[in-house]
């Protein structure tokens, strides 16, 4: 291949032509294509039917199984890309190889020149993919109350269930516990939960940021200081949940879990009713409920107090209807 | 056919011997005993450590809260920051500024050539690039042994190997050096000693800065390393800030260290984009610069533009330490929300910091080992900017659950998806290079396919964590420690191996031994793989981030994990092995350009001259015509040193060269 430098591009591509013998020159890329395809196919299926049910954090709850469902769609819209870009990879290195020996041969021609439907081609696919995936995300997170994170004091992404269980999830240095305000405001070391019930979780710390997440619940809200972080789930499925801390909080960070309890809510009213009568004395001790609580500057007594008071609305008392205005 | 520079290069330089060790002119010459080097730099900092400390407790000892909690912030601020002082001025940064204000000059600094001007304050940007290729590697290698730590602990679900404070000091003392680490360890050694080469000048536009940027970032590896002499810092490499705002001495470590790293980060990015823009070759248009080039501008623009924010949150902290200010306390009005976002509107762009001079890196690796152009030269470099603009937008994507109101979600969630676009630029690039070429699996080349195999798995992992849902079952977890190990490790650590591999030859003259680097590239790669990607499932399956006890059923998976990280960290003692017997044991001397690269960089002899090239030379074309035999030079060097392209069997004429000669 002798080619003066100055001679334009399309000498260099007839050269070429001429010289790779186009009708012994396999198509690579429709191999590709088609390995790829199939690999698509079959792995696509398999893993959506086979992996997919298995995906955490399982289905107890509604949050939990709409992530998983999410999880698997992008996992689903993901295996193609690793697919292709592993195909192409492979592909290269076993069929593109140099030879061993000798001197780096310079790779001229067509197959050397910036083919502007590729770019194109790339940048478009990849935007609508993206594009899709976003609104794919979006809708999942409007329309699934928030898809069980933890929206700040004002949710915007609320559950339509007319009856909703506040529980409160307290963090401290280093261990949760939970009130239950519409049950006097009696704290628990255990999160006991109701099944087929919308909880929402009013998550919040007396001290550093902890990260609250009920595992199997696919509830993650982080505990914020005098902040109220609020998330929603709808409990499906009795059985036991884990607890555990995920933003670090310090010494015992990794020592910060505890597990809790689905139950009917038989279970739970009889729970609920004969706790709230055997801690009511300790409940007295206790600040009055509040959505947020804030250290006791002084000291005095080393207590916290309700940081807003008045946290009760109608519509969030647990069994109550909302009221009519 | 090769490429081959063998024009004699006969330059005159100022005579260096004897050495001239500084010093200020109308003084005698100082005896060497009186030079500045290391050594000095250390009594330096100690004594201004001590400084410090003393001024510390004579201010502040008597204040309430410190006589309480026996802990005295101010002091301890007080001395890292004076210990840093003491630093520079021992190794002689501050004497071209202090020398100007009291009127003298300083003596020329003629560049000596005994190897201790390593350990000096030197202006040569390839001195100071080796210097931050060994500066980087010891902060690697101490964050790495940390990391063995970790997995250590980690190998048992309940029985503990260390007390918990000695655990959560190890893990944010590893995380912190690693980033700090991982900030300059492309754009320090690499970014430093390449670019002037790259784009035709003799040095860097502001050699004090670019060398006072290596000896701060030195001071600020000995400040976070101080961290464990205080016992340690519980906050992890973010630092949320309540907590800090509780913890003891080493927070103060943490906070001056990533303020004096900060300086040093912006101090190298301005100089290197200041060099970009102005010290270019006549000729080297914008789109004729080595794309490399093009990631450590964009990178520069990040590091200029973003570290800014991180030392103002470092001085709110200190302040809240020292002065009682209440930026981050609660009760006292301050926000837990203010150093979560100012932390990581420097955090997200800090970690595409981290990925884009790697994406440069082996861009210029995969044309020499195809044998074939860069495809889309111009889709590399806007995918490379694009990235860093958008990666100011997208903080918030940390923060999905943190309590924030949620309104803005879709649009992080919106920012954060749009950048794997620009980031899918790179793939079509790599991919569109390698179609139809011809494959060399040198060291490199491998540790830049690796690049493209790792850095998929994060990048699309990366996709489901921006996934505001998804993001409830994955945020926190060992999922994200999975994904950001696989983009920083996987991506920019094997870049920057896969750069050592291919530049080190022309930076020490010495060719490293193949067979060891390739043994160092497999077993880093498989065991980094068998490390990372079960800690997806590991996180999947509900383990958070940074504990020290994890579920039972899980251990199967940690152990393996665990097993393979420490195959993984000896992959390094190869490379290390490797490094000491290629470069000072057995030295075999290395070509001037043992790869047939069309870079400028190995156009110049072997070692570099001083000052790079004897005439500036002129740039004719980009460096990446790999497909034409007979390409038009890249460049007239000057006299009759005219660089030829590949296969060119004698020197292609400049006559038809239409810009001036370089003056």
């Amino acid at each position: 291949m002798t080619i003066d430098n100055a001679e334009s591009e399309g000498q260099g591509v007839a050269a070429e032509a001429v010289i790779a013998q186009p009708g012994k020159e396999p198509r690579h890329i429709w191999r590709m294509v088609a390995i790829w395809l199939v690999l698509s196919a079959v792995l696509d299926p398999l893993f959506y039917i086979l992996v997919g049910p298995h995906v955490p954090p399982g289905t107890m709850t509604s949050a939990a199984k709409d992530n998983q469902f999410d999880f698997n769609i992008l996992l689903v819209a993901a295996l193609p890309v690793f697919l292709a870009v592993w195909v192409y990879l492979a592909y290269s290195a076993v069929v593109w190889r140099a030879s061993r020996k000798g001197a780096p041969e310079p790779v001229g021609g067509a197959q050397a020149r910036t083919h502007l439907g590729v770019q194109v081609g790339w940048i478009v696919t990849t935007t609508v993919i993206v594009l899709g995936l976003f609104a794919f995300g979006t809708v999942e997170v409007i329309t699934k109350a928030g898809s069980g994170g933890g929206e700040g004091p004002n949710p915007i992404w609320t559950p339509t269930s007319a009856t909703i269980l506040p529980v409160q999830v307290i963090a401290q240095q280093w261990k949760f516990t939970y009130r239950y305000p519409t049950f006097g405001g009696f704290e628990s070391q255990q999160l006991i939960v109701p099944n087929n019930t919308t909880i929402a979780f009013h998550v919040t710390s007396l001290d550093v940021i902890h990260g609250f997440w009920a595992y199997e619940l696919s509830i993650k809200a982080d505990a914020n200081p005098q902040q109220d972080n609020v998330a929603y789930a709808t409990t499906r499925q009795t059985g036991s949940v884990t607890v555990r801390c995920e933003e670090l909080c310090g010494l015992w960070h990794g020592a910060m879990f505890n597990y809790g309890k689905v139950v009917s809510k038989a279970a739970f009213m009889a729970w609920a009713k004969s706790t709230e009568a055997g801690t009511a004395a300790n409940t007295k001790l206790l600040p009055p409920f509040a959505y947020t609580y804030v250290p006791d500057a002084n000291g005095s007594d080393g207590g916290y107090y309700p940081d807003n008071v008045d946290p009760y609305s109608n519509s969030e008392v647990y069994g109550a209807k909302p009221a009519a205005s | 056919m090769t490429v081959t520079a063998e024009r004699e290069t006969e330059v005159v330089y100022p005579d260096p011997t004897p050495p001239v060790l500084g010093g200020f002119q109308g003084l005698p010459q100082r005896p060497g005993w009186l030079s500045q080097h290391l050594g000095t730099a250390a009594i330096g900092a100690v004594l201004g450590y001590l400084l410090g400390h003393w001024l510390g407790n004579v201010v502040a000892s008597g204040y309430t809260n410190i006589a309480d909690s026996g802990v005295n912030a101010v002091a301890i601020t007080g001395g890292l920051l004076l210990g840093v002082f003491g630093w520079l001025l021992g190794i002689g940064a501050l004497n071209y500024p202090l020398a100007k204000m009291v009127g003298l000059e300083l003596r020329p600094d003629y560049e000596s050539t005994s190897w201790t001007r390593y350990l000096r304050y030197t202006v040569d940007h390839k001195v100071v690039g080796l210097q931050y290729v060994i500066g980087v590697l010891a902060f690697l290698f101490t964050g790495g042994l940390l990391a063995m730590g970790i997995r250590t602990e980690l190998l048992s679900p309940s029985s503990h190997l260390f007390g918990p404070g000695t655990y959560i000091a190890i893990v944010s003392e590893h995380g912190t050096i690693m980033m700090m680490m991982a900030t300059s360890v492309i754009v320090g050694p690499l970014g430093n000693w390449l670019v002037p080469l790259m784009i035709g000048a003799r040095r860097t536009a502001f050699p004090r800065v670019e060398a006072f940027s290596f000896w701060i970032f030195t001071a600020g590896y000995l400040v976070i390393l101080s961290a464990l002499f205080y016992g340690g810092f519980p906050t992890g490499w973010t630092g949320y800030a309540p907590l800090q705002t509780q913890a003891g001495g080493g927070m103060m470590s943490y906070l001056v260290g990533f303020a004096v790293i900060g300086l040093g980060m912006m101090a190298a990015g301005f100089n290197l984009a200041v060099t970009i823009i102005n010290y270019r070759a006549p000729g080297m248009t914008w789109s004729r610069i080595p794309i490399f080039v093009w990631s450590i501008l964009a990178t520069c623009a990040l590091l200029t533009l973003a570290t800014p924010t991180l030392v103002a949150a470092g001085f709110f902290g200190i302040l809240d330490h020292t002065a009682q200010t209440a930026f981050f306390v609660t009760e006292h009005g301050g926000s837990s929300f203010l150093w979560e976002n100012l932390f990581w509107f420097f955090g997200h762009p800090e970690v595409y910091i981290m990925a884009l001079p790697g994406f440069g890196i082996v861009f210029e690796i995969l044309p020499v080992f195809t044998r074939k152009p860069l495809f889309a030269y111009k889709v590399a470099a806007a995918g490379m900017v694009g990235v860093a603009l958008l990666s100011f937008f997208v903080w918030q994507h940390h923060l999905f659950q943190s309590g924030i109101n949620p309104d803005m979600r879709p649009l992080f969630m919106l920012t954060t998806e749009l950048i794997s676009i620009p980031t899918g630029f790179i793939y079509l690039v790599g991919l569109g290079t390698l179609y139809k070429a011809k494959i060399k699996f040198e060291v490199p080349m491998l540790f830049a396919l690796a690049l493209f195999f790792n850095f998929l798995i994060g990048g699309i992992t990366g996709v489901f964590l921006s996934d505001v849902p998804v993001n409830v079952t994955v945020h926190g977890s060992f999922f994200v420690l999975a994904h950001f190990h696989y983009t920083i490790m996987g991506g920019l650590i094997f870049a920057f191996f896969g750069g050592l591999y291919y530049w080190l030859p022309k930076m020490t003259g010495k060719t490293m031994n193949k067979k060891l680097g390739q043994i160092h590239f497999w077993i880093m790669f498989i065991f980094f793989n068998l490390t990372f990607f079960p800690m997806f499932l590991i996180g999947l399956l509900g383990q958070p981030r940074r504990v020290f006890e994890y579920a039972q059923n899980l251990q199967a998976l940690n152990d393996f994990s665990s097993v393979s990280a420490f195959i993984l960290g000896a992959s390094f003692l190869v490379f290390v092995a490797n490094f000491v017997w290629s470069i000072f044991i057995k030295p075999t001397p290395a070509p001037a350009n043992p790869w047939d690269s069309l870079g400028l960089e190995w156009q110049t002899p072997t070692p570099v001259p001083y000052y790079n090239f004897e005439r500036i030379p002129v740039v004719l074309s980009d460096p990446y015509h790999y497909s034409e035999e007979n390409a038009p030079a890249v460049a007239d060097l000057g006299e009759e040193g005219v660089l030829v392209a590949a296969g060119a069997s004698s020197p292609a004429s400049v006559a038809e060269d239409p810009r001036p000669p370089a003056q």
